[in-house]
């Protein structure tokens, strides 16, 4: 509000005082400290961009971009680079982690949110919470050593009853199941469990109370309300987080460089041994790797870099938009 | 057989509501009574005895194979009892209450499953010995060996990750939520970006810098930026929730006070969000502490105790675990169970850690959570 918008006609000398904010040396100090701070974050996603950008590039002139991204081989020494294949196993791994992962995390998120006591609330969020901050490499090994055998008795039957699904057929009737797209999928659905149920039930709890109150007044089953209310509301939200988990399992290393017999080729045979991400493309190739391929690596993670950058912010925006809109 | 028995029970005293003299409340759908809890007892007896006979008959010996089943004909049974005795609406819930549980009770399970597989895999390795020597004069044959070099790379590079990172994100909290500055939404946004990168590509853009770009050496250095970027948006979301829990009641009467934004926020609003800043410090380490990928690309890992984090290539206990686990020797192996299991034991620690001090923390604010 301007001083002149008030006029009070014996009191040109009083008009009101208008508010300055002067800010003091030790502030403004402070707030570009805290400015500085924040740019890190920036810096480190633009730097990240160019650098990779940059340090790819002898290895995209040798290959040509368009081999690099439309053949799948890995021959440091000829100089051929391609990955297709991996960028195809990449999103078939975090696929077959989101079908097993969804249902999961979405139980999991009702359960916490609208069907467990108090006591068994604490319990699994702190359990939810734990599984978040085990190590990758913990799920590697769990996965490889324990896990696997007993999804190699689901592979076989899924094999023998759903072989009419393309991708639940074989090349050969004795091929090997161990080390597949399947169970590495499976040990990846675990890993992004926690990030889908944590995000889910933020957004479940936005929900108007009253609107769930009302539904059950009217003589609405619980799950009754969950259908009609819940879900309806936090559809946009709960999609963020699915894309969310997506991200997660796009970006996934370790436990899928353990678990997977690594090929370059895409393998669409998901219960088949073999396939790859480009994430374990670079932990197994990048130790003995020399000039040029170590910059073919840095291609590679760099459309690793773009296509989990794009999932990510994609599913941020819808996942504010819905708390926006609450 | 006895899921049809105790149907032809039921079936005598139907119990409806208006009839039952002493039932005065309405029926209410979420709360099990008597018959509620037969059935569901029947259920499981079903489910437990049937998929007890699939596996006699078809031959099967797989646990999860009878656990798969059991959990189905229970499903089922349950469905088909409540729609018999009162309705699909009252059916259809129930099926997803059991569903919804089962959810939780898997989670849990594997989780459990996890760390008690590790502990029983690596308890057999573990002595004092292999927390005290390293691997440098060890041949993978021999036995004896520890984990001494990887402790001391975990413990150096998790203290420079922190040192770097733990200010960084939270002055990038307070700016978030006490300077409010034109930036904020950019650098929210950048903070959700970050938050969802690849750990393997935090490690490829140190590398790219630190040895590439600038010609240093892999070192506990370069692991340690690489896991400070990590860090970073663990952090600094983990302590906005904090700031936030924070009443502006106390900024406000610093302000009253006379008292500049900055010693406000240092005095009054650090002071008091103090525990919650620890929480979220730790659970970033927790995050950190596990990360193979980077550091990998980073330190390349090294047999032999390297004390010095900013010369040559040092190696921590997750890059430890990889490294042995790919080599086809029973003895590497079993030491990588070790190692995995000192792993699981510094993060259940540091995940406790969290726990207590924010608990406290948010008793000392008076119980708001």
């Amino acid at each position: 509000m301007t001083p002149e918008t008030i006029s009070r006609p014996d009191a040109d000398d009083q008009q009101p005082r208008a508010i300055a904010r002067t800010l003091t040396t030790g502030d403004k100090v402070f707030r570009s400290l805290c400015a500085c701070a924040a740019m890190v974050s920036l810096f480190v996603i633009g730097g990240t961009a160019i650098f990779l950008g940059v340090k790819a590039v002898p290895a995209l002139q040798e290959a040509g971009i368009q081999d690099f991204l439309t053949t799948s081989v890995w021959n440091p020494t000829v100089g051929d680079y391609g990955v297709l294949g991996l960028l195809i196993g990449t999103i078939i791994i975090a696929t077959v982690a989101l079908v097993v992962a969804v249902p999961l995390a979405l139980g999991l998120a009702l359960f916490i949110n609208e069907y467990a006591p108090a006591s068994v609330r604490r319990t699994l969020t702190s359990s939810v919470d734990l599984l978040a901050a085990m190590p990758s490499i913990i799920f590697g090994m769990w996965g490889l050593y324990a896990l696997q055998d007993h999804l190699v008795g689901i592979a076989t039957w899924l094999n023998a009853h759903l072989s009419a699904l393309p991708f639940f057929r074989l090349t050969e009737p004795d091929a090997l199941l161990v080390k597949s797209s399947f169970i590495t999928g499976c040990v990846v659905a675990l890993m992004i469990v926690p990030i889908i149920t944590s995000v889910s039930r933020d957004v479940m709890a936005q929900c108007p109370r009253t609107q769930c109150e009302a539904a059950l007044a009217l003589g609405g089953s619980r799950w009754g309300m969950i259908r009609e209310v819940l879900l309806p509301f936090g559809k946009g939200g709960i999609t963020g987080a699915v894309l969310l988990g997506f991200g997660r399992a796009l970006g996934e290393t370790i436990a899928i460089t353990l678990v997977i017999a690594f090929v370059v080729e895409a393998n669409p045979n998901i219960l088949e041994s073999g396939g790859g991400s480009i994430a374990s493309l670079i932990a197994i190739k990048f130790p003995e790797a020399q000039e040029i391929e170590i910059s073919a690596l840095i291609a590679a993670g760099l459309a690793l870099f773009a296509m989990t950058l794009l999932v990510n912010l994609a599913a941020r925006a819808i996942v504010r938009r819905t708390q926006i809109a609450a | 057989m006895t899921l049809l028995d105790e149907r032809a029970e039921h079936d005598v005293h139907p119990a409806e509501p208006a009839v039952d003299s002493d039932e005065q409340a309405p029926v209410r759908p979420r709360l099990l009574g008597r018959r509620d809890r037969i059935e569901l007892a029947v259920a499981a007896a079903a489910g437990l005895t049937g998929s007890g006979a699939m596996c006699l008959v078809f031959d099967w010996s797989h646990p999860l194979t009878y656990a798969i089943w059991a959990l189905i004909i229970f499903l089922l049974s349950t469905y088909l009892l409540a729609r018999d005795s009162q309705s699909p609406v009252v059916a259809s819930d129930r099926l997803v209450t059991t569903l919804v549980w089962t959810s939780g009770v898997a989670t849990v399970l594997v989780l459990v499953w996890m760390i008690v597989f590790v502990v029983a895999k690596g308890l057999p390795g573990l002595s004092l010995e292999f927390l005290t020597t390293d691997m440098a004069s060890v041949g993978p044959l021999d036995d004896g060996g520890g984990v001494l070099h990887a402790i001391v790379g975990t413990v150096q590079q998790m203290l420079i990750a922190s040192a770097i990172s733990i200010p960084i994100a939270i002055l990038t909290a307070v700016y978030l939520h006490e300077v409010r500055g034109r930036m904020t939404g950019l650098v929210r946004f950048v903070i959700d970006a970050m938050s969802g990168l690849p750990s393997i590509i935090a490690g490829l853009f140190i590398y790219t810098i630190w040895v590439l770009q600038a010609g240093n050496q892999p070192s506990g250095m370069a692991a340690g930026l690489a896991l400070a970027i990590l860090m970073i948006p663990t952090v600094a979301r983990t302590a906005e929730e904090m700031l936030k829990t924070i009443d502006d009641g106390l900024r406000e009467s610093a302000l009253a006070l006379g008292a500049p934004q900055w010693r406000s926020v240092m005095q009054v609003v650090l002071p008091t969000a103090r525990s919650g800043l620890i929480t979220a410090s730790i659970l970033g380490v927790a995050r950190a502490i596990g990360e193979t990928a980077p550091v990998l690309l980073t330190a390349f890992g090294s047999s032999s105790t390297n004390w010095s984090p900013v010369n040559g290539p040092q190696s921590d206990l997750p890059l430890f675990v990889y490294q042995l686990l790919r080599q086809p020797n029973e003895n590497q192996i079993q030491r990588a169970w070790t190692g995995a299991l000192v792993l699981v034991v510094l993060v259940l620690v540091l995940f406790v850690l969290a726990r207590i001090i924010g608990e406290r923390g948010a008793r000392a604010r008076g119980g708001s959570r």
